[in-house]
């Protein structure tokens, strides 16, 4: 029970995307380092449709642990478990991992033409509620990042929203 | 003489031909005018009894967000349902089949009220798919929204993008059109535009398609005036 509550996990996510260069990245000795510093545990890495394959590693030797998987269907259980979330810029997986207020690693994939993605994740880093980096600048990202500044996300509500559609169609209000 | 004779009524009865062209395409114009006039403002008949409505459901993201809309929309006055997903997208209407399930479950009783409909449409154009061969492919969505459209007959559409919901959007007003049903289309943008449009948004927008088209981002609205901003789905 002593060694699970040490465990801290940094989860990485590419959702249903091929990120090849984030993996590489999470796997470069300077970010595991980076990560090991910051008095993570464990690195639990999601490939999605990817082909590299990171080196896996036990890490009960005074080093990062390193763990893989294509694709899970329980991603969420992974991101509550996880003590910081680091993913690329789909909306799916950056709401999933706001709503459980985990810390969290945008990084942008620059491979992809027109990624208005990136759009979302310079907004919500500009109002704190997330970092956000490429995978070239995830190792200084890490390095200069400090949790408690970041501001919880508050969920939106659709409510006004059906309000108004219900105003349109004529229904009164309750 | 009889060549003449003949040209004065080959030219009346061209002239007939071409003034009916006129008066039938004004005709269209101005009920397309009255169309676009109508659509976005508010309906003026009091609604009090339930509307079939259309659910588009855009897969991944779009999804969830329009499943956040549903969530806090009132069952008994957007019924009955159809959800429409495209054919390629597995999970979307499993999602909407998990909420219409715990909806019966919460109201046991109203069990056989609950008439929702799943089906799954022609996506227009996939990903990566060459120009030349989605003239073909929109062909068949098309055909297939027309069909989709006839079968439901919605009175309300709800839609969030991506392309899915276009040729159904498109088929729902030529329909207002030519009166053959009138439905208030509803568009929300993805929270993922915080700058500008999708291309569906634009389209929606810029043909005045959508009765009302909600964007997430206050700094989006300013851009589209037209558009509405009451916060955020997600």
């Amino acid at each position: 029970m002593e060694g699970e509550d040490k465990r801290r996990v940094v989860f990485v996510t590419v959702g249903t995307t091929r990120f090849d260069s984030l993996v590489k990245s999470v796997d470069s000795e300077i970010v595991k380092q980076e990560l090991f510093a910051k008095g993570y545990t464990h690195l639990l890495i999601q490939l999605g449709r990817g082909s590299y394959l990171p080196s896996k590693c036990e890490g009960d030797d005074g080093s990062l642990g390193v763990d893989y998987f294509t694709f899970s269907s329980t991603i969420a259980e992974n991101i509550r478990s996880a003590s910081l979330v680091i993913s690329h810029a789909g909306s799916g997986s950056i709401f999933e991992t706001l709503k459980v207020g985990k810390p969290l690693i945008v990084v942008v994939n620059e491979d992809l033409m027109d990624n208005h993605q990136i759009e979302l994740a310079e907004e919500l880093a500009d109002r704190k509620h997330l970092y956000f980096a490429s995978p070239q600048t995830l190792h200084q990202t890490i390095s200069d990042m400090n949790l408690s500044s970041l501001i919880p996300y508050s969920p939106g509500d659709a409510t006004p929203v059906a309000k108004h559609i219900n105003r349109f169609l004529g229904f009164p209000d309750d | 003489m009889d060549k003449r004779n003949g040209c004065p009524h080959a030219a009346l009865a061209s002239n007939a031909t071409f003034l009916s062209a006129i008066f039938v395409v004004t005709l269209i114009l101005v009920r397309l005018l009255y169309v676009v006039y109508c659509s976005g403002r508010p309906l003026s008949k009091r609604s009090s009894k339930p509307i079939s409505t259309l659910i588009i459901l855009g897969s991944g993201g779009h999804t969830a967000e329009m499943l956040n809309l549903l969530a806090v929309l009132q069952k008994d006055r957007f019924k009955p349902r159809s959800y429409v997903a495209a054919a390629t997208d597995n999970m979307s209407l499993q999602k909407a089949q998990l909420l219409e399930n715990s909806l019966v479950a919460e109201d046991g009783t109203k069990a056989s009220d609950n008439t929702a409909q799943f089906m799954k449409i022609y996506r227009s154009r996939e990903v990566g798919q060459s120009y030349i061969t989605s003239v073909w492919t929109t062909l068949i969505a098309l055909a297939h929204a027309l069909w989709l459209m006839i079968k439901i007959r919605p009175e309300v559409i709800l839609c969030n993008g991506p392309g899915t919901c276009i040729p159904l959007c498109a088929i729902a007003f030529m329909f207002k059109v030519l009166g053959i049903r009138w439905s208030s289309i509803f568009y929300v943008e993805s929270i993922a535009r915080v700058r500008r449009l999708s291309l569906s948004g634009l389209l929606l927008y810029k043909l005045r398609m959508a009765d009302q088209l909600f964007v997430q981002w206050p700094k989006l609205q300013q851009q589209y005036p037209r558009a509405i901003y009451v916060g955020r789905l997600m």
